[in-house]
This record gives structure tokens, sequence and C-alpha cells, in this order.
């Protein structure tokens, strides 16, 4: 057991699962040498060698697409898409093509491969550095999709996603890259595909929530705690597909919900998770489904104070909440 | 043919007089059963086609100059006389037509030809232009990984040539000196755009040079220019010293698929003039003048071919479409998720 950051439990999970199977091969922009630009990568052209960490033009629906290639004549290719804004290039190879290859093959063709793309803002990146890009990715059959937020999470999930026989996308908050620490147990583990967690109980209101706003909401659970207001938080983890029974069962239980996202909010995951609880929780709530999320604007601006203003922050939160629990 | 596979410079001879006439056959046989598709989508029973008349003799060629037990083939939807090369039944070919239960491709979730072959490495797994082009690269790099001889051939035509995916996957194959042949049918028409609307130089072989591997252009109705090339591509793959581009051009007899109407974009002219250059046409007279046929054997293999794709017509046109249960299948591996 250490205290790691994320981007210390993804690079050790890279590492580790390199060494436990040699088809494992890592490939993206930078990803050699350089280490990636958030040093995810960093080391491993050193212990594997540039067979097995291969930095590629760059060219985002190439490395998706060999990717692909090497994954279905058995390899286990881990592409890096330098940051989400990048994605759309590859948006064909992976919605497109990645998606259906078991499928449009009748299960003849698999494509275990894995995407490692950091997203998300609130680190002055802008319009193209700052973007949530896991809509696309989720409304689409035959893809996985994971967003550990925190660095267990980040190594059981993507030490899973790896070893899955099709694709997987892992969204990784770059917020959370080197903000959030935890422990990570040294040994080996995984973690299911498809299951929330409840990383702080309560009882009189449920946040579901992921990425960095998970950590966003337990300090804003914690403010209203002091309020007297026990707010529940569930970490979605995976967002395709969601846990429909662990959403369902704590709303169901604490009567209210609030759905948190840094993504904007129409035709989104939340938009999802309250059609869920809708669903599935309807004579037990005692309160609106209550969505917060950003302004329905391009993600997000540059410029400080608007960027602040963009982004969802404990205190909205904690208003929302104190909003809904006087409902 | 084995007996001379290991003499890469004496090509033009690898192709023996009787494995010539076996390779009409396959083209014979593919015209007749692509002419029934066409009728068969005129009955309303095949949704869609596109036709390969025209494109056979490049196909075939190409195919045989490879390995089918350990190569890799990455198609596209014109591939019709290719997957017959690659010995894919008349019943087979049908069953995708049709969208039988037995379709081995797809089981009738996709249009014919894409999906994965039950024998040998084939596969297309989309509809989408030059996609299958990085997936190639991506084949091909596990194979050099691996330390396999194995060749992968991706085919496309030449609307995909203006493709993102084409410039990435060649520049790709390049930097890793892939074992990769790249094969444009280039029959000048991408649906109804013409080849001077698509592209500003003379070849598509020609843009080879800006990736730093050969490109070589081939008359696609000259099944033994074909083949030679082809096959020196696949000996300079083995060999582990890259990729090449072959260009092969060909006619497409037939309008785009069973949708189009090329009397729309193409002049009378120009379709009669490619009638002039029909490569079963070409073949024939080949093995004629070199007495390998004669009018009478012709007729025979045309008469057998049309009977053959008759008894496959009345099999497949009885089968059973795929049940509704089964479509939920395969979407992912059971054991990863839960969709």
């Amino acid at each position: 057991m250490s205290e790691q950051t994320v981007i210390e439990a993804v690079r050790a999970t890279l590492q580790s699962e390199m060494r436990r199977d040699g088809s494992v091969i890592v490939l993206g922009e930078d990803v050699g040498s350089r280490g990636g630009v958030f040093l995810a990568t960093d080391g491993l052209i050193d212990e594997f060698g540039e067979n097995r960490v291969i930095d590629t033009p760059l060219a985002e629906s190439s490395i998706c697409g060999v990717a692909l290639g090497a994954a279905v004549n058995g390899f286990r290719p881990i592409a890096e898409i330098q940051f989400a804004d990048f994605v759309w290039p590859a948006i064909n190879q992976l919605v497109g093509e990645a998606s259906k290859v078991r499928y449009g093959t009748n299960g003849v063709k698999a494509a275990p491969m894995t995407v490692r793309i950091p997203y998300g803002g609130g680190v002055r990146g802008g319009l193209y550095h700052s973007q949530s890009i896991e809509v696309l990715f989720s409304h689409t059959p035959g893809l996985f999709v994971v967003a550990p937020a925190t660095p267990y999470d980040a190594k059981g999930l993507l030490a899973t996603a790896i070893r899955t026989d099709d694709p997987v996308i892992v969204l990784e908050h770059k917020r959370t890259y080197r903000l959030v620490k935890g422990d990570v147990p040294d040994e080996d583990y995984t973690i299911p595909i498809g299951k929330a967690e409840i990383k702080r109980p309560g009882t009189d209101m449920t946040i579901v929530t992921y990425g960095l706003m998970l950590h966003y909401s337990l300090q804003a659970a914690e403010m209203a705690a002091v309020n007297g207001i026990d707010v529940e938080v569930i970490d979605l983890r995976t967002l395709r597909p969601l846990d429909e029974d662990a959403i369902a069962e704590s709303a169901s239980r604490t009567g209210k919900a609030l759905i948190v996202q840094e993504d904007t909010p129409a035709v989104s995951i939340s938009s999802e998770v309250a059609a869920i609880i809708g669903e599935r929780c309807f004579f037990d709530l005692d309160g609106p489904i209550t969505r917060l999320g950003p302004p329905e604007l391009p993600p997000m601006p540059f410029s400080p104070i608007q960027e602040a203003a963009f982004m969802p922050s404990p205190e909205k939160i904690l208003a929302a909440i104190t909003k809904l629990s006087e409902i | 043919m084995s007996a001379t596979a290991n003499n890469p410079s004496n090509t033009t001879e690898q192709l023996s007089g009787a494995r010539l006439l076996e390779l009409y056959q396959t083209m014979v046989l593919s015209r007749y059963l692509d002419e029934r598709v066409w009728l068969l989508n005129r009955q309303g029973k095949a949704a869609i086609a596109a036709s390969a008349q025209g494109h056979e003799a490049t196909q075939v060629a190409c195919v045989e100059a490879t390995d089918p037990s350990k190569d890799h083939y990455l198609i596209y939807y014109r591939q019709f006389a290719a997957m017959m090369a690659l010995g894919t039944t008349p019943e087979e070919m049908l069953r995708g037509f049709l969208a039988k239960e037995d379709d081995p491709m797809s089981a009738a979730r996709q249009f014919p030809l894409h999906g994965a072959h039950p024998r040998v490495d084939l596969f297309n797994f989309s509809n989408v232009i030059a996609t299958q082009l990085p997936q190639a690269a991506g084949v091909a790099l596990a194979d050099k990984l691996k330390g396999s001889d194995a060749v992968t051939v991706v085919f496309f035509g030449d609307g995909a040539s203006s493709q993102g995916d084409t410039h990435e996957a060649m520049n790709f194959a390049g930097v890793h000196k892939l074992p990769l042949i790249f094969f444009c049918e280039n029959n000048r028409y991408a649906i109804s755009v013409p080849i001077e609307k698509q592209m500003r130089v003379e070849s598509v072989a020609s843009r080879a040079v800006g990736y730093g591997f050969p490109g070589v252009l081939v008359d696609g109705t000259d099944v033994v220019a074909v083949h030679e090339v082809t096959k020196a591509a696949v000996d300079r793959a083995r060999a582990g010293e890259g990729p090449t581009l072959i260009e092969a051009s060909v006619e497409r007899l037939l309008p785009h698929t069973t949708d189009d109407d090329h009397t729309r974009y193409r002049s009378a002219e120009d379709i009669a003039h490619m009638a002039e250059r029909d490569p079963v046409k070409i073949l024939s007279a080949l093995l004629k003048r070199r007495d390998l046929l004669n009018d009478d054997s012709d007729a025979e293999i045309h008469a057998a071919s049309k009977k053959r794709v008759n008894v496959a017509t009345d099999t497949v046109d009885a089968e059973p479409y795929p049940s509704v249960d089964t479509m939920f299948d395969h979407v992912v591996d059971s054991v990863g998720g839960n969709f």
C-alpha cells in the first residue's frame, strides 16, 4: 500500500500490465522518450523498448485505427489520445468501427483495445484542452466507457480495461492527475466495469456524479453536513454501462437525487441518470430530480474568471443541495 | 505454381497455362454469380449489390500472388471476385446478398461482403470508405512485432484515395516499414465523380513517393501483369523491405451499385470504350491464343458456371432469414459487461 496520485497510479498500472502480458503495447503521440505530455508513460520505453511503446505520427485516426488492426491480430493495444479535444478525428475508428467489430462479424472478430483519454477542464485549457467528450462514446453500443476519479479506481479500472476483450474508453480527468491522492494497494486487483460505488454514505439526499465532480461533491457534502444535511455521494465510475441498480437503490432510499457533472447537461450522462431515476424511483421520490452542470456554452472560456464561472464548484453544489433539501 | 514460387526473378512464368485456365474459370463463375445477384436485386430479393464486373482479373490475380493460409485481406465492398478466389462458395456469397441465416460473414447483420470470413483472414468491418487502411497498418504492425512473415493486403478504390485515413495509413506504414500491400483498384469513378475531379496527379501510385515506398501502376485487366507486380510486392513485404502501393487500372462495367444509373454521368462513348476492356473477354482471348482454350471448351466453362449458379440460387433462396432473437448476440463479450 502506498499513497499515489492518479497519474502515478495510471503509470504504475501500465507498467504492471505490460510486465504481466507481452501482448500489451502502448501507442500514441509523445508516449516514448517524452513519456507522454502528462508523464503517464514515463520510463516505459526504457523498460519495454520501442516495439511496445510506439511514438506515432501526429494523426489520431491512425492511432486508433492501427490499434484496432493490432487488436484483431493478437495484441492488446493501449492507444493514448493526448487530449480529449483531439479525439474527434478518431471518432470514426472508435464509434464507427471498433464498437461494431464483434457485432458486425457475428463474434468472429473482437477488438481487445483500450483508449486512454485525458479529459475535462478547470485547468486553464480553453476551448480545446478542456472538453468533456464522454457522451458520444457512452451512447454507443459495443463500447465500454469508464471514468475513474481516484488513484485506487484508476488502477483497478485500467487493469480491467486492458484485460477486457472489447474496446474500452478510459477517461482520466486531467485536473485529478496530480490533485487527487489516495492509497493504492501494491498487489494486483481489478474493478468490474459497470459498478458504481458509494463514496460517502448518507440518508437525506443522493448525489450521482463522476470524475472531478466526485471530489467537488464530496467537499460540498461535508459542508452540507455542518448544516445537518446528510448527503450520499455515488461515484458512477463506469459511464457505459451505467450501474442502474446502484443509482436506483440509493435514490429510492434517500428520496432525493441531485446529478452533478462537468459536461453540459443537454442530452448527457445526467439526462440518462435522470431518466433511470424517473423510471425506477418515481414513487419513492419526495423532490424533483435535479441536475447541476455548467451553462450550455462551448466548454470552456480561457479567461480565469469566466472559466471559474463556467465550472461547477463545491459552493455551487452546496447551493443546489440546500435548495433541494428545502423542498 | 508452388514449384516456381521461390523464383521471384522469373515471376512472369509462375502462372502455368493450367493455372491460368483455373483462374479464368474462377473469373467466369464470379461473373455469372455477379450477374445473378443483379437479377435477384431486380426481383426484389437482394436489397443491394455492388458489382465486381470489370474488376475480376485484378482481384483474382492479386489473391493468386498471396498465401491464404497466413496472409490477411482487408477488403472493401467490391471484392466479389477476390472472395471467390479465396474459396468462398457461390452459396456463401448468395447468403450474404440474400441476408440469410447462414451468411458466413456477418449472419446477415451487415451488407454483403462485410464481416469476417469463416476460413481465411479476410474481413471488412464497415461501409465507411478507407477506414480499413489504418486497420491494415495495425494488422501488419502486429505481424512485424510477432516476427511473422505474413503479409497484409488492403484493397481500396480510387475514391478511397482521397480520404485522410489513406494518407495516415500510408504514412504510418512507411515509417514502420510494414509488410503491407496497398492495393488500389482504380476504375476512375467515385460513384459519379470522375478521376479528374478526384486528383490533380496522374496516378494514385505516384503518391507512394511521398511515403517512402514504391508505387506501381499496372493494367488491371491483365492477369499475368497483376500477378507479377503483386508477387514482387509480396516478396518484398515478406523480406522485411516494407510496403508497396499497387494501382490496378480497371473498368467498372456496371453502375456503382444496383441503386445507381451511370448513364446519368458517363458518356455513351465512355461506356462503349470500357466494354472493350472486359477482363473476362481479354483472358479468354489470351487463353485461345495460347491454345489453352477453344470456343467449345469456353462454352463448356460458361455452361457449367451458369448451372452452378442456378443450383446455388435455388438452394439459398429456400433458406431462412435469421430469427429475431439472434440479433442480440455478440454485442460485447458476455463476460465483459451487461449491455
